[in-house]
C-alpha cells in the first residue's frame, strides 16, 4: 500500500497534481450548483411576491392579472 | 439555422438540459472513475519518466479542455454577436470559469511534472507562456463581464475580447514546434497518428472524455443559473419601478 502512495519516488509530485485537479473540478461543481439553487430560491420568492402584488392591485382595478409563473 | 434556433429557445433549453443532465452526470462518474483506476493502477510506468508519467492523465486532458472550452466560448461569442441570441451569450459567459479552472490545473500540474523531469517548476518557453496567456484571456473575459452593469454592453465587449484571443489557440498548438525548448512536442494530435503506446493512450482518452462530460454538466448548470439570474434582474427592476 505504501508502495502505491510512494509511486516510485514521485508521489510528492503525483498526489498534489491529482489533488489540485480534484479541488478545482469539485470546487467549480459545488459553486455552480449552489448558485443555481440560490437563484431558483430567489426567483421563486420574487415571483410569489409579484403574484401577491398583482392580486392586490387587481382588487382596485379590473385589469387581467399578469402572473409571471410560467416556469 | 432554424433547427439551431429551436434549441436556442430558453424554455426548450431548460427542458432539454434537465433531460440530458442525469445521463451526463452518471457518464462523468463512470468515465472519471475508470480513468482514475486506469491512470493510477492499471497503466504501466514510462520507460524514461517512470511513474511521474501518471501526471499526464490529468495534465493533458486539462490542457485540452482549456483550449476546447476557449474555442467553444469564442464560437458562442461570435454567434451572440451575429444573431444577437441571448442564449449564445449565456453559453459563452458560462464557459469562462470552467475553462479558466482547467487552464489553471494544466499550469499547476505542468509545474509539478516539470520539477522532477526538467529540474524546474517553470520556464518561459513558448508552450508555457502561451498557456499562461490563455489563463489571462479567460480572466480578462470574466473581468469584462463584471465591468458593465448592462448585460448587452458587457456581452459585446467580452465577445470581442474572446474573438481576438482566438489567435492564441494555434500559437499554443504550434508553440512546441516553433520554439523547441523544454516542453515535449505533441504525441496524440499529430501527422501520422498518435505515437503514444495504446496502454497509455486509452486511459488518457477515457479521462479526457470524462472531463468533457463534466464540462457539459457544469456548463448546463451555469447556463440555467444565468438564465434565472437575468429573470431575477428583470423582476427586481420592475419592482423598483413600481
Amino acid at each position: 500500500m505504501s508502495e502505491f502512495f510512494d509511486m516510485g519516488g514521485y508521489g510528492a509530485f503525483i498526489w498534489p497534481s491529482y489533488g489540485i485537479t480534484a479541488l478545482v473540478m469539485l470546487g467549480l461543481l459545488v459553486a455552480s450548483l449552489r448558485s443555481l439553487r440560490a437563484n431558483e430560491t430567489q426567483l421563486a420568492s420574487l415571483e410569489s411576491e409579484k403574484e401577491k402584488w398583482s392580486q392586490q392591485s387587481d382588487e382596485w382595478s379590473s385589469t387581467p392579472t399578469e402572473t409571471g409563473t410560467s416556469a | 439555422m432554424p433547427r439551431l434556433h429551436r434549441f436556442a429557445n430558453p424554455m426548450r433549453f431548460a427542458r432539454l438540459s434537465k433531460a440530458v443532465l442525469p445521463w451526463m452526470a452518471v457518464l462523468t462518474i463512470l468515465l472519471i472513475g475508470t480513468g482514475l483506476y486506469w491512470a493510477l493502477l492499471a497503466s504501466p510506468a514510462d520507460y524514461q519518466q517512470k511513474d511521474s508519467v501518471r501526471i499526464m492523465y490529468v495534465h493533458v486532458p486539462a490542457a485540452w479542455m482549456g483550449l476546447f472550452i476557449y474555442v467553444s466560448m469564442a464560437v458562442s461569442s461570435a454567434a451572440g454577436l451575429i444573431w444577437r441570441h441571448p442564449l449564445a451569450d449565456i453559453a459563452a459567459k458560462s464557459c469562462a470559469p470552467i475553462g479558466a479552472g482547467f487552464t489553471l490545473v494544466a499550469l499547476v500540474t505542468g509545474a509539478l511534472w516539470g520539477q522532477p523531469m526538467w529540474g524546474t517548476w517553470w520556464v518561459w518557453d513558448g508552450r508555457l507562456t502561451s498557456m499562461l496567456i490563455l489563463l489571462f484571456l479567460y480572466l480578462g473575459y470574466m473581468a469584462l463581464w463584471q465591468a458593465y452593469d448592462e448585460p448587452g454592453k458587457a456581452s459585446r465587449a467580452a465577445a470581442i475580447l474572446a474573438l481576438v484571443g482566438v489567435i492564441n489557440v494555434p500559437i499554443i498548438h504550434f508553440s512546441v514546434e516553433w520554439w523547441n525548448t523544454l516542453h515535449q512536442p505533441a504525441s496524440v494530435f499529430k501527422v501520422g497518428g498518435p505515437s503514444i503506446d495504446p496502454s497509455m493512450l486509452w486511459p488518457l482518452l477515457v479521462m479526457a472524455l470524462g472531463f468533457t462530460t463534466y464540462f457539459v454538466v457544469v456548463l448546463l448548470w451555469r447556463m440555467r443559473a444565468e438564465i434565472l439570474a437575468r429573470r431575477i434582474h428583470v423582476l427586481m427592476m420592475q419592482q423598483a419601478a413600481s
